[in-house]
């Protein structure tokens, strides 16, 4: 149906999709999970938080679980490099993100005080953690991470843990952090009542959007004027076995922007990046909770879209190695099965958005405390 | 490689799985029960089969929610520590994985979030089609990994591609239709079954021995008798068996199993009982019943049941072949194009996985002498006595649950249920018993699988990733303290719920401590 070289351009489209899902959708739960301590003061307001996200973040979770195993099917290289590469980093998202469950449906089973207020600790290292190393790690890839690969295609590290954080890296990772904040503020401002948590949500958005803003833009200058950036050496078959030992890279300063200059229609992404961003600024001043909303998603799509753009054909590039660096054309699944999982997403992912949808309908309206007090099936 | 670093990554991995898979039948098997319970709450319009379904609804998700997010483990492990299974095999293993995710988890977790937070918003019927969602989910889910999962044990429709060193797909009807994965899914489901019927069944029977919510505890007992037969039956009959003549492995899976040493003239005997020696390679104090394994195994009379002596032979002159294979891949590397070597790779490349053996004794297994493959092919015998035992732990314990689940059907259809003390004390101190099962079923399936991560292509020994010991010690105590404190904090909850009872209000519209008046005893 489609050849080899399209297929892998198809996936790796998919890939960026599956991210940008995850962001869009439990993006806003990480937010919201970040924001629980602040926005909500008493025990009813925080309940109601957690309501705002109750009925769906578990869906939502799922395009995190979803976008790994996308991973291991279409990029194993990526999927077996990347997760045992940043290994510490992954046990730290994955020991954050169970908290999360946990959290949600504990938190309200007893009336202790103390008990309550753990959890919403917990909830809050549930949903920032994960925020802070997921841009944290993107940074990573971004400079390319220590790894080499042998004749038999095991890969080997080292790196270290704590040499996962450098001020480039940070700056991702706050970023993150930020966009995220953003994206879970607006959807509190449309989906609790109007009142103290609601100002509260529309305070932090107004930061949590002006620091997207700062951050998109020092990352951006880092990108430009930084040692960052990797460029492919000699010919590429992009139909070729995936095998990254027939590659050559070699670090270029500024090689993440040389894509903008051969393809000038990708920087929509970083202007969607900063133009989301600045429409969710707007709706939240003005008070328009739908142009929030349209803004923060907006701007995750376009600064997720910035980052995969910038590095094509890169996926994951060795800072060590210059065979051994990841391209959208050495580190695929075979054609068949990229074939076979492209029937299958293009058949079953429709289904997917539909009754998520519904889902959402089903649940739509805003939490109050009202409600909250008196409806035994809440959190 | 570091041995060290394998067999914490073992650990890890047995220990998270095992954990998960704590879980993971009752929420397979609740999910059911839930369907059946609303489903005669919709029928009947009695709003007392409202309240029952309410209540195993909140059990199901004190429980599913563990389930969760242990399995945000399971799904990312593969690639945190066995990052070379992964590159050797994600062309074909990432896919069910991916589809289960799509397919199972997307539908489980969009509408578990409707099923607790929707009974005010959605219609009786509308409610029902949404838990049935959620069990359709929960079991589809048990499918794939199940593919996964029988993929590692019988690695049909995929070969090996020297360009790209690596597994590749051929023909991935062969792994979808995999025999081995579908006599593992029905058995797996089935267990989970019988694992939320015990439960509903002891819970139950601990009601009614306090004279406790018996309006709901009579009632879900029923439930769960009919229900918890059918499963236990499944589990049994239409058990594991299938699949044991397949591969060499799942032969030598059986024959530690039965801890037969050599092959026995046909038809063979079940060992009921022996002291299985690895020294000596021989079993002391055997009690065997003539013919029956034969029967079972083989479906026949004439066939003989290998044993391990014999499959061990085997495993040596695969190794020499795949030795030859691998020399072949070597050659290869440099040079794509060679035909020789590609006549000689295509000829024995099936016994590659063979000459991988050798690399846990020698880094270049072309340097191996005849003794030490020899040597090597004993390396395919799993831990025997373990094999032996799990199984007879594991196979009393199914034999108990049907004469279990057998007498509650008779007793609930005489509604005798509520008065046969005897039988609700045995129903509650019956509760643990499917985990025991469960959990040394996967062990058998997992230990009987060594030295293999796939079987005959890629040894464990070689999966692992590239980490340290001092990585995995942290990983290992980080999950440990954390699943621990979940599980002392689950346990709490779920004992807590089950004494607050089902009525959400504290009013128990038949608070009756007296005998229920027993329709039919006389009848």
């Amino acid at each position: 149906m489609f050849d080899y070289e399209t297929l892998r351009l198809i996936w790796w489209v998919l890939l960026g999709t599956l991210l940008i899902g995850f962001a869009l959708t439990d993006g806003f739960d990480l937010g919201v999970a970040a924001l629980l301590p602040f926005v909500g003061r008493t025990d009813a307001e925080r309940r109601m938080v957690i309501n705002a996200i109750g009925p769906t973040w578990e869906g939502n979770q799922v395009w995190f679980i979803v976008g790994g195993a996308a991973i291991f099917a279409a990029w194993p290289f990526v999927y077996a490099i990347s997760f045992s590469g940043f290994y510490l980093a992954m046990f730290l998202v994955l020991a954050a993100l169970i908290l999360r469950p946990v959290g949600f449906k504990y938190r309200s089973k007893r009336c202790d005080a103390a008990w309550r207020s753990r959890w919403d600790w917990a909830l809050f290292v549930g949903g920032f953690v994960p925020a802070l190393v997921f841009g944290v790690a993107v940074g990573n890839v971004l400079s390319g991470a220590p790894f080499r690969l042998d004749s038999d295609l095991r890969a080997f590290f080292d790196g270290s843990f704590l040499g996962l954080f450098t001020p480039f890296t940070l700056l991702c990772g706050l970023l993150s952090v930020a966009m995220l904040v953003l994206h879970g503020s607006a959807w509190l401002a449309i989906k609790v009542e109007h009142g103290p948590v609601h100002d509260r949500a529309r305070k932090f958005g107004t930061i949590a959007g002006l620091a997207s803003l700062a951050l998109f833009a020092a990352g951006w200058a880092f990108v430009a004027y930084g040692d960052i950036g990797y460029r492919i050496v000699g010919a590429i078959d992009p139909s070729g076995p995936s095998n990254p030992l027939r590659t050559t890279s070699e670090l270029a300063r500024g090689g993440w922007l040389a894509n903008y200059g051969l393809y000038p229609w990708m920087m929509i992404a970083p202007v969607l990046g900063f133009g989301g961003a600045a429409l969710a600024l707007f709706g939240i001043r003005r008070g328009s909770e739908s142009a929030a909303f349209a803004g923060s998603s907006a701007s995750a799509v376009g600064i997720i879209a910035t980052v995969g753009l910038s590095m094509f054909p890169f996926i994951l590039p060795s800072s060590i190695d210059s065979h051994s660096s990841l391209t959208v054309w050495n580190a695929s699944s075979s054609a068949k099965t990229l074939g076979i999982m492209l029937f299958v997403t293009v058949v079953l992912l429709p289904i997917v958005l539909a009754y998520t949808a519904w889902a959402y309908k089903v649940m739509f309206g805003r939490v109050t405390t009202q409600e909250v007090a008196t409806n035994p099936d809440f959190y | 490689m570091d041995l060290g670093v394998i067999d914490l990554s073992r650990l890890q991995f047995a220990l998270t799985a095992l954990y998960h898979f704590l879980f993971v039948p009752l929420t397979l098997g609740l999910s059911m029960m839930l369907v059946i319970m609303e489903a005669v709450y919709v029928i009947t319009n009695r709003p007392i089969w409202r309240v029952i379904t309410r209540f195993w609804g909140r059990i199901f998700a004190i429980n599913f929610v563990l389930g969760v997010a242990t399995g945000l483990t399971m799904e990312f492990q593969f690639g945190t520590n066995w990052s070379y299974f992964s590159h050797y095999v994600g062309d074909i293993f990432g896919a069910p994985l991916a589809i289960e995710g799509l397919m199972a988890f997307f539908l489980e977790a969009t509408f578990v979030g409707l099923m607790f937070f929707g009974w005010e918003r959605l219609s009786k019927l509308g409610h029902l089609i949404v838990t049935c969602m959620v069990a359709l989910g929960t079991n589809l889910s048990a499918l794939w990994i199940l593919v996964a999962n029988g993929w590692m044990q019988n690695p049909t429709g995929a070969e090996f591609n020297t360009d790209t060193m690596r597994m590749e797909v051929s023909d991935f009807g062969a792994v979808l239709f995999n025999p081995i994965a579908q006599a593992k899914f029905v058995h797996t489901v089935s267990a989970g079954y019988v694992c939320a019927s015990v439960v509903v069944l002891g819970i139950s029977a601990f009601w009614l021995l306090k004279g406790r919510y018996t309006a709901v505890a009579r009632r879900s007992m029923t439930v769960a008798a009919a229900f918890g037969l059918a499963g236990s039956l499944s589990v049994v009959v239409l058990g594991d068996e299938s699949g044991y003549a397949l591969t060499d492995n799942q032969k030598m899976k059986l024959a530690a199993i039965e801890a037969a040493w050599h092959t026995a003239p046909a038809p063979a005997g079940l060992t009921l009982f022996g002291m299985p020696d690895v020294a000596l390679r021989e079993t002391r104090y055997e009690v065997q019943v003539p013919w029956v394994l034969g029967l079972i195994a083989t479906r026949s009379l004439d066939k003989e049941v290998t044993g391990m002596s014999e499959l061990v032979l085997k495993a040596q002159e695969r190794i020499t072949s795949g030795v030859i294979a691998y020399d072949a891949v070597q050659h290869l590397k440099i040079d794509r194009t060679d035909v020789a070597q590609r006549a000689r790779f295509e000829a024995h490349k099936r016994d590659l996985g063979y000459a991988l053996l050798l690399k846990r004794h020698v880094a270049d297994p072309r340097m191996a002498n005849p003794q030490l493959i020899a040597a090597t092919a004993w390396d395919v015998v799993p831990n025997v006595p373990l094999m032996f035992w799990s199984f007879r732990i594991m196979a009393f314990i199914g034999f108990f649950m049907i004469a279990l689940f057998g007498t509650a059907f008779v007793l609930t259809s005489l509604r005798m249920h509520t008065e046969t003390r005897w039988f609700l004390k045995l129903a509650v101190i019956a509760i643990p018993l499917p985990w025991i099962a469960i959990e040394l079923g996967w062990m058998l399936a997992e230990i009987g699988r060594q030295p293999w991560a796939i079987e005959g292509v890629l040894p464990t020994f070689l999966a692992a990733s590239s980490l340290t010991r001092g990585v995995l010690w942290t990983t290992i105590i980080g999950f440990t303290a954390i699943y621990g404190t979940l599980a002392v904090i689950e346990v709490r909850l779920i004992l807590a719920t089950i004494r607050k009872g089902p009525f959400e209000h504290d009013e128990d519209p038949q608070p009756a401590p007296g005998p229920i008046p027993a329709a039919a005893i006389t009848a």
